[in-house]
């Protein structure tokens, strides 16, 4: 996988999510079931604005002085033993991934759920050199046993498959026999991995946090999968996406709290490893090496932007939960790895204006995600600049989309032609319904515009008042 | 207290009642209301499509309207647009003069139930209505502009009335602008769950504050054909 997941063309996306009434219900109901945990969860904790301020600030601390505190992490990583490698972008990310697979001579790898090493496209680039690569996240794990389907939300990746899909899944692939109750089909998948734990040569994880302070990779897992990998397999490779940083445990403390409410509305996530360093003499279980790659891939670009502020993202998915549009259209409808409000501010950014212009319009402006974002990402702010370099910079909008604004910029821009102009708007009535009054009026009916406009109304009140 | 009434081009030309009842409903209150009809529109279906420059026209025409009399105040019955007006200074950044008649004018500009229970006290119009009644509380106007409590206040004193709470009450109606016929069948889909919300409440009324998102809801219940009478919050305080 990469940045972008689906070669349909945007209008195809559009249509077949919507048409998707399954997974819009699926994708509905979750929001509702998360959000209410989440608000219940902020609520326990007392002040949301306060705290997500605290947690803002920490991040844009870290991105301000992402130079000094990444090389305060990479000494104190390789103190206690890790080995750090830098990557510009996925190319050499995947290079330095193969680089160690051919060292180890290693075949088989089992992964804990990592949104930058499906940024990169690792599992396509390791399976290329004929490594058997196999996701443990369940959620992942399910995707990647149904024909590789791409995840439709960031931290639950399986979002748009209710159980009775999930349950089809395992039978058309597995053989499973089972019925549909979530612990009977978990406990079968449970069966599969457990043995691929034991088998793999290299263990490869992502990385929530890394603390600078002491070169510490925290990951936080749900399903005791991460604790899994990080412990059996004799390698261990972090793929860290570069401004993943915090300075040291206690704020690791807050963004660890955050990040847990926000993601799945809970206290705390069910694990959480720290990893200082490969296992030491004296340790039992563990790692004998530790690889960190440090990956760009477009950020250093956008921490030089005006939307550096985009970088304090923790990855939560709070805005996709809470997103209106997302919840019609579901994480697939964006055709990128990253949907929902956070991917319309992020993709662009890290991919290009030209490509992914078009995911910036998967957005009513309604301002939601700001509120619920844990890090104060101004997300309704940058998709709205977004448009606007698109528009006047990049010029990338149809010609006859800005010939027609052109017009409408005129009209309003003269109040006489404005004045002569809606003097005949209620001719509007008998037209024809194409064009843009098409589109309205497939879903509603479109108002009827009076003869006697506003104006009309006070000019002829005022002269009557006049004859008085 | 003279005010400047900035109509919007949806009330100007399409929902010509909220204009109307708008009007009767400041003077009603003692306000001295004048209406320069040389204003067009805020430039909002432009701006939220990223034509800046080509909205900064009609910003100029508005600016200049608006400040021509001189009020005290300048009000709008649209959270939308008055957001968009206060956002004018930073469309003309880089043009100090224009910059400084744009943030002048944001600060006269209020929403018109902002500017009813703050600026003039008022919580009790003197309004009745019977029935049951659903509010949607439009984003820009209750998220972006932060006008919550007012219209509630408002709506609470109007005498028969009784707001009833509904799933998905904060949520966008899907209008979004442009949105709503670039993206009109994703925006159907939007209007179709909060329409549905609102008729699962058992209402008589939907009440808003904005007419675009009013005509968006209204269009939606037309078409499958509920007895749900949408209204402007305007017309519901004129009602006695």
């Amino acid at each position: 996988m990469s940045i972008k997941t689906s070669d349909l063309s945007f209008k195809q996306r559009m249509r077949k999510n919507l048409n998707d009434s399954f997974m819009r219900q699926s994708i509905a109901a979750a929001q509702d079931l998360i959000n209410e945990k989440r608000q219940q969860q902020f609520d326990e904790l007392g002040d949301f604005e306060k705290w997500r301020e605290l947690a803002a600030d920490i991040r844009s601390h870290v991105l301000e002085n992402l130079d000094f505190y990444l090389e305060e992490f990479v000494s104190n990583a390789e103190k206690a033993g890790a080995t750090v490698r830098f990557a510009r972008d996925a190319v050499e990310a995947n290079a330095i991934a193969r680089e160690i697979f051919c060292k180890k001579k290693a075949t088989r790898a089992v992964k804990s759920k990592s949104m930058v090493t499906e940024e990169i496209g690792l599992n396509e680039a390791l399976e290329e050199i004929g490594v058997q690569i196999l996701e443990t996240d369940l959620g992942e794990y399910l995707l990647q046993v149904d024909d590789k389907d791409k995840p439709s939300h960031i931290v639950i990746p399986a979002l748009h498959k209710d159980r009775k899909r999930i349950r089809q899944v395992l039978a058309d692939q597995l053989g499973y026999d089972g019925d549909d109750v979530p612990e009977n089909m978990t406990k079968f998948v449970r069966g599969i991995l457990r043995q691929a734990f034991l088998a793999a040569d290299i263990a490869v994880t992502g990385c929530n946090f890394a603390v600078a302070a002491t070169g510490t990779i925290a990951l936080m897992t749900n399903e005791g999968n991460g604790r899994f990998v990080t412990t059996i397999p004799r390698t261990h490779i972090v793929f860290m996406g570069m401004e993943r940083i915090v300075p040291s445990f206690k704020e690791l403390d807050i963004m660890f709290s955050m990040l847990a409410r926000s993601g799945v509305g809970a206290r705390t996530s069910v694990y959480m490893s720290l990893i200082t360093g490969p296992k030491a003499s004296s340790d039992v279980d563990g790692p004998e090496e530790l690889y960190i790659i440090i990956v760009d891939n477009g950020r250093s670009a956008v921490l030089a932007s005006e939307f550096r502020d985009v970088l304090r993202c923790i990855r939560c998915g709070a805005c996709m939960l809470e997103c209106p549009a997302y919840r019609h259209v579901g994480g697939h409808a964006y055709g990128v790895l990253y949907p929902g409000p956070l991917g319309a501010a992020l993709v662009p950014l890290l991919a290009g204006y030209k490509e992914y212009k078009d995911i910036t319009k998967i957005c009513s402006l309604c301002g939601a995600c700001n509120d619920v974002c844990p890090v104060k990402i101004p997300l309704y702010e940058t998709i709205y600049q977004h448009r606007r370099i698109i528009a006047e910079r990049e010029k990338l909008t149809p010609f006859l989309e800005d010939a027609v604004f052109s017009v409408y910029g005129s009209i309003i821009g003269h109040s006489r032609l404005y004045r002569t102009a809606t003097s005949m708007a209620h001719l509007g009535n008998m037209a024809p319904r194409i064009g843009p009054l098409k589109k309205w009026t497939k879903s509603r009916e479109m108002p009827k515009i009076p003869k006697k406009r506003f104006r009309d109304w006070f000019a002829d009140r005022e002269n009557k008042k006049d004859e008085k | 207290m003279n005010v400047s009434f900035f109509v919007t081009c949806i009330a100007d030309n399409a929902l010509t009642n909220i204009g109307i009842q708008s009007i009767e409903l400041l003077e009603k209150l003692a306000c001295n209301v004048v209406f320069n009809p040389k204003q067009t529109c805020c430039g909002q279906p432009l701006a939220n499509t990223g034509y800046h420059q080509k909205a900064k026209k009609s910003m100029r025409v508005l600016i200049d309207s608006l400040l021509e009399d001189e009020c005290d105040y300048v009000v709008a019955p649209s959270g939308s647009c008055v957001l968009q007006v206060k956002e004018f200074l930073h469309f003309f950044r880089d043009e100090a003069e224009w910059a400084e008649k744009a943030a002048l004018l944001a600060e006269k500009t209020y929403e018109i139930t902002d500017f009813i229970v703050n600026v003039l006290k008022v919580t009790d119009v003197g309004a009745s209505l019977n029935g049951r009644a659903a509010y949607h509380p439009s984003c820009h106007m209750s998220r972006l502009l932060g006008v919550k409590e007012p219209p509630i206040l408002l709506l609470q004193h109007v005498k028969g009335l009784q707001l009833v709470p509904f799933k998905g009450q904060d949520k966008c109606c899907g209008f979004g602008g442009t949105f709503a016929v670039k993206m009109a069948d994703l925006s159907g889909a939007m209007v179709a769950e909060k329409v549905q919300n609102i008729v699962d409440a058992g209402v008589d009324y939907v009440i808003g504050a904005d007419g675009a998102c009013l005509m968006n809801i209204e269009g939606r219940i037309k078409r499958e054909g509920h007895n749900i009478r949408v209204y402007h919050i305007v017309e519901v305080l004129m009602m006695r």
